[in-house]
């Protein structure tokens, strides 16, 4: 092709352009084939293996033939169903307020969707035992005024599942929601309303339909999320509420069975891989991650897009033709008037109800601090006089003083371990153009899709052959590889936003690569990076399942020594733990989000 | 104009964003049946204006009237007007023939005269081939005839259009101007137009408003904003212009008297607003100035050296620097390099008393 394959002594430049791409990609992609996939696949291969090593198919059987599991299975997919169809229901009003909504508005209640989002799962739920327990906030409240006269049952039953695991989703739906609406042009509600079309019609007619993949990623990535969940349903469910990994859980921690616990898996995977079949059928699984939907056309094609399509079309029509006759109610009862200024009725009622599920949102964690001040021995409500107590019972416990430390040691090492690998890799990612891109890409993600437990219990297994269980080490490796995937999605959304040009401004200007990358790259993608190493810290700080499996003895984490006094009871003293954590973390995430804006300023 | 055929009446209409002021004291009056532009720079408050016709703001105060009746603060949907929009703003999730029913639907017109005005105003765009298919299927200039069709299909009593060829290139925004333009005198419908693009105004237009500074700088038609600009910004924003500072000696019906700088004293067309003594600007067009050959003679004379010569194509521009100092475009059509004069000529410049302006002393934001 050019000069340098004719001048033999410069041949080269191929393979060394390969080298030095798999210079930077190869490292992750090894980590992961170690820590990762190698685990998974031995915990998937022990399910065909009985206790003596010979290949079986005993443990499927016997999930077969015992009907507990498949009722097991049963209860986590009417969870996971429930808890999406509430987190979309609750979730839509949210996205549609911000997506429609000024930009520095939508930027500050963000904030408010960001925070319970990123506080630490076992602190919302300890903050829903404080609200909704017997003798809880809400319960007392509604005694005082004398709405009723025994206290409800609020938790230990479906309903707290339900009211924890939807509050815990929520945001994740509302965010991936509000990435689709965020890619609606606001004319085109515009465009149906001057063509006649009022409040509601233009709604059900235009946006919503706009809407539905939005609503399909977030309702998928909710669903799946669900299926791996063990923290609310075992802090706030009964006993009939059990979910497919407490199962697990069990069947490893107490029965030690590892084959029959993969099988276990293997089915949750089964479900979670048809649903994302079926899903990418349907819209294709690109809207996941904010792209756009299959086209309308490639969808009438199949038939059930087809079906969906026009029960689709019924139900927009029918909604658009109720709201229309709402308004028109509405207007026979307050005729407009020309010549007067209106507040819009419709507007007022998104702001109420956004509002009130950000409320739902953000406030419930807030009752955890001022029980953490209580002078009482149980978690009641209202706190009883203020003391310092259980603060100073944590700082007489070193165990709790260490598992802080262990967890900020390992969040620090874990995340940079991840830049280490992820970076690089993000940067190839981004710049470099190469076949099979996408299965790469796709699979430097997959840690955070497949459920936690799979890699929690693979690496528990790989470590007791390797002597790595209730180490820091096995711990921060593992943490690694739930980093790496926020690693590369932070970084590669950054270096995608950097214009290369100024690269190449600076290289005709006689900067060298090195010199080009410190002065000029680095500089403007500075606060990119380190919301990326932000990100992945939190991740690492507030992981439960990994720690759960791979500590051990004295070696515990922050969330592991929370959890296993949870499970014993909710005292005051892990209030006051989570509320110095909630604290905490606030603080991380408002700092991180600070810098997250000044970086989207620049670029 | 007798008061039943406005059909669109703007009065002391005001908006303000915040601190800020996007239209001020906008007083207009669309004819049934016209093509007003609302031309100016960003920012100058054109597209406000619009938005406030179609209800898509509320405005602080004034008033706006669509065919006799109130509809300051109506909502969009009770106003009967259609709106084509600059990204065209068809509906993704619909098909061609979708679209173009939407509005018809929301009349609640049957199904079957519905798909009948479909495929009429599709033929009309010449488009008759599409109604199945969706929005990004077609190109950029085939989703354009495909807005306007949607805003025509329902006969709205005024079709507003916010620069919908903006996104176009040259030539087939250069195409679909004359296509709105013959829609227009074929249907006999009303338009409110917004572009920045003086070219565009002038092409398509039965009178130009002309918008600096959230104000209405001055309407009328092409040929007014061409030939008798009213303010020194008129001048400037539409084709090019000779400002020359100048003062007043004489000024009557027939004419004022200005001299400018050294130059002597010139014969301009009247104007009332400006008495004898006044600073002024003299407002020529280019293509309006001669250059004098010996013999010839004009009403109006000045001499100068040339300092440069531009051949842009067709038409080939002189800069003359006059004896005071100022200097004077002139603009020729090109001719063969044997013709051509060369700089450091002395020229004799004239023209007809016509073609000069006398405007109230201003300096432009935009100096060159």
């Amino acid at each position: 092709m050019n000069i340098a394959t004719q001048d033999g002594s410069r041949a080269p430049s191929r393979l060394s352009r390969l080298v030095t791409r798999h210079g930077r990609i190869a490292p992750a992609l090894l980590f992961l084939a170690v820590f990762f996939v190698l685990p998974v696949s031995m915990l998937f291969g022990l399910s065909f293996l009985d206790s003596d090593g010979t290949l079986t198919l005993e443990h499927y059987q016997r999930l077969w033939d015992k009907p507990v599991y498949m009722k097991v299975l049963g209860i986590t997919l009417k969870t996971a169903a429930w808890t999406t169809a509430l987190c979309i229901l609750g979730g839509y009003p949210i996205a549609y307020l911000l997506a429609t909504v000024a930009k520095t508005t939508r930027a500050r209640l963000t904030i408010l969707v960001l925070m319970p989002f990123w506080t630490s799962f076992l602190v919302r739920t300890f903050a829903w035992i404080v609200l909704l327990g017997r003798k809880g906030a809400v319960n007392t409240f509604l005694l005082d005024i004398g709405v009723i006269e025994q206290p409800i049952k609020m938790i230990f039953n479906f309903t707290g599942v339900m009211i924890g695991m939807s509050h815990a989703l929520m945001p994740l739906a509302v965010l991936t929601m509000l990435s689709v609406m965020e890619g609606i042009d606001a004319n085109l509600s515009k465009a149906g309303s001057t063509m006649g079309a009022r409040g509601g019609q233009t709604f059900w007619r235009v946006y919503f339909p706009l809407s539905v993949p939005g609503i399909a990623a977030g309702g998928m990535l909710v669903f799946i999320t669900s299926l791996g969940f063990f923290i609310t349903p075992a802090l706030l469910g009964g006993a009939r509420d059990s979910m497919i990994v407490q199962t697990i859980i069990f069947q490893i921690k107490e029965i030690l069975n590892w084959g029959f616990a993969g099988a276990i898996g293997v089915l949750l995977m089964v479900a979670v891989l048809i649903i994302f079949f079926v899903y990418d059928k349907l819209l294709g699984l690109s809207t996941l991650s904010g792209g756009e939907a299959k086209r309308a056309t490639s969808l009438s094609k199949n038939p059930i897009g087809y079906v969906g399509a026009q029960v689709g079309g019924m139900f927009t029509r029918g909604m658009g033709t109720l709201f229309e006759w709402i308004g028109l109610a509405i207007e026979r009862i307050f005729p407009r008037r020309a010549d007067k200024r209106h507040a819009d009725s419709g507007r007022i009622a998104i702001w109420a109800v956004g509002l009130l599920m950000m409320a739902f949102l953000a406030l419930p964690a807030l009752f955890i601090i001022p029980v953490s001040f209580t002078e009482s021995g149980f978690l009641g409500w209202p706190p009883q006089g203020f003391s310092l107590k259980w603060y100073q019972a944590l700082a007489d416990t070193p165990v709790w003083a260490n598992a802080a430390l262990r967890s900020f040691t390992v969040a620090i090492l874990a995340s940079s371990l991840g830049m280490l690998l992820g970076v690089p890799a993000a940067f190839m990612l981004a710049r470099s153009s190469f076949s099979g891109k996408g299965a790469v890409f796709a699979f430097l993600v997959s840690p955070i899709i497949i459920p936690n437990i799979f890699i929690a219990v693979g690496l528990f297994f790989l470590y007791a052959k390797i002597g790595l269980v209730g180490t820091t080490i096995g711990l921060i490796l593992g943490h690694t590889v739930l980093a790496i995937p926020y690693v590369v999605i932070t970084v590669l959304a950054v270096v995608k936003g950097y214009d290369q040009n100024l690269d190449m401004a600076a290289f005709t200007l006689g900067a060298n690569r090195k010199q080009t990358l410190l002065r000029v790259t680095l500089p403007m993608i500075r606060s990119g990076m380190i919301a990326a190493f932000m990100f992945a810290f939190i991740i690492s700080f507030d992981e439960l399942t990994i720690a759960l499996f791979v500590t051990g003895g004295e070696v515990t984490t922050l969330p592991k020594q929370m959890w296993d006094d949870a499970l014993l009871r909710v005292s005051p003293a892990l209030a006051a733990v989570a509320t110095l954590l909630l604290l905490f973390m606030s603080a991380f995430i408002l700092v991180s989000e600070i810098i997250k804006r000044r970086a989207a300023k620049r670029s | 104009m007798s008061g039943e055929n406005i059909k669109l009446k703007i009065r002391s209409l005001r908006k303000t964003y915040g601190s800020v002021v996007a239209l001020d004291s906008a007083d207009i009056d669309l004819r049934d049946g016209e093509f007003l532009t609302l031309l100016g720079p960003s920012g100058s408050g054109k597209s406000t204006l619009l938005w406030a016709v179609a209800g898509l703001n509320d405005p602080d105060s004034g008033q706006i009237w669509i065919d006799g009746r109130e509809a300051t603060h109506l909502p969009p949907f009770q106003r009967e007007i259609g709106m084509v929009f600059q990204n065209y703003a068809l509906f993704p999730h619909m098909t061609i023939g979708q679209n173009i029913g939407f509005p018809l639907e929301m009349r609640k017109m049957n199904r079957i005269d519905r798909e009948k005005a479909v495929m009429r105003v599709l033929d009309m765009v010449k488009l008759g081939h599409v109604a199945a298919r969706y929005p990004q299927e077609l190109s950029g200039g085939q989703q354009q005839r495909i807005a306007l069709a949607r805003a025509f299909v329902y006969e709205p009593s005024i079709i507003l259009m916010d620069e919908p060829l903006g996104a176009l290139d040259k030539k087939l925004r250069d195409h679909l101007q004359l296509e709105i333009k013959h829609l227009h005198e074929q249907l006999g419908v009303t338009i409110m137009y917004v572009t920045h693009d003086q070219e565009e105004a002038m092409v398509m237009s039965d009178r130009i408003c002309l918008m600096n500074n959230a104000r209405v700088e001055q309407i009328g038609t092409p040929e007014d904003l061409y030939f008798r600009p009213s303010t020194v910004f008129a001048a400037d924003f539409l084709g090019e212009s000779n400002l020359v500072d100048g003062v007043i000696r004489e000024a009557n019906g027939n004419g004022s008297s200005v001299e400018i700088g050294g130059a002597g004293l010139t014969r301009a067309l009247p104007n009332p607003n400006l008495g004898v003594g006044e600073r002024v600007k003299l407002m020529t067009r280019p293509e309006a100035i001669d250059v004098l050959g010996t013999g010839e003679s004009r009403p109006n004379e000045v001499s100068g050296t040339l300092r440069e010569v531009i051949v842009g194509g067709g038409a080939t521009k002189l800069f003359v620097e006059l004896q005071g100092g100022a200097t004077m475009r002139v603009t020729q059509l090109t001719r063969g390099a044997a013709e051509r004069l060369s700089p450091g000529a002395e020229l004799r410049l004239g023209w007809e008393q016509h073609a000069a302006v006398v405007l109230k002393h201003a300096e432009l934001e935009s100096e060159l």
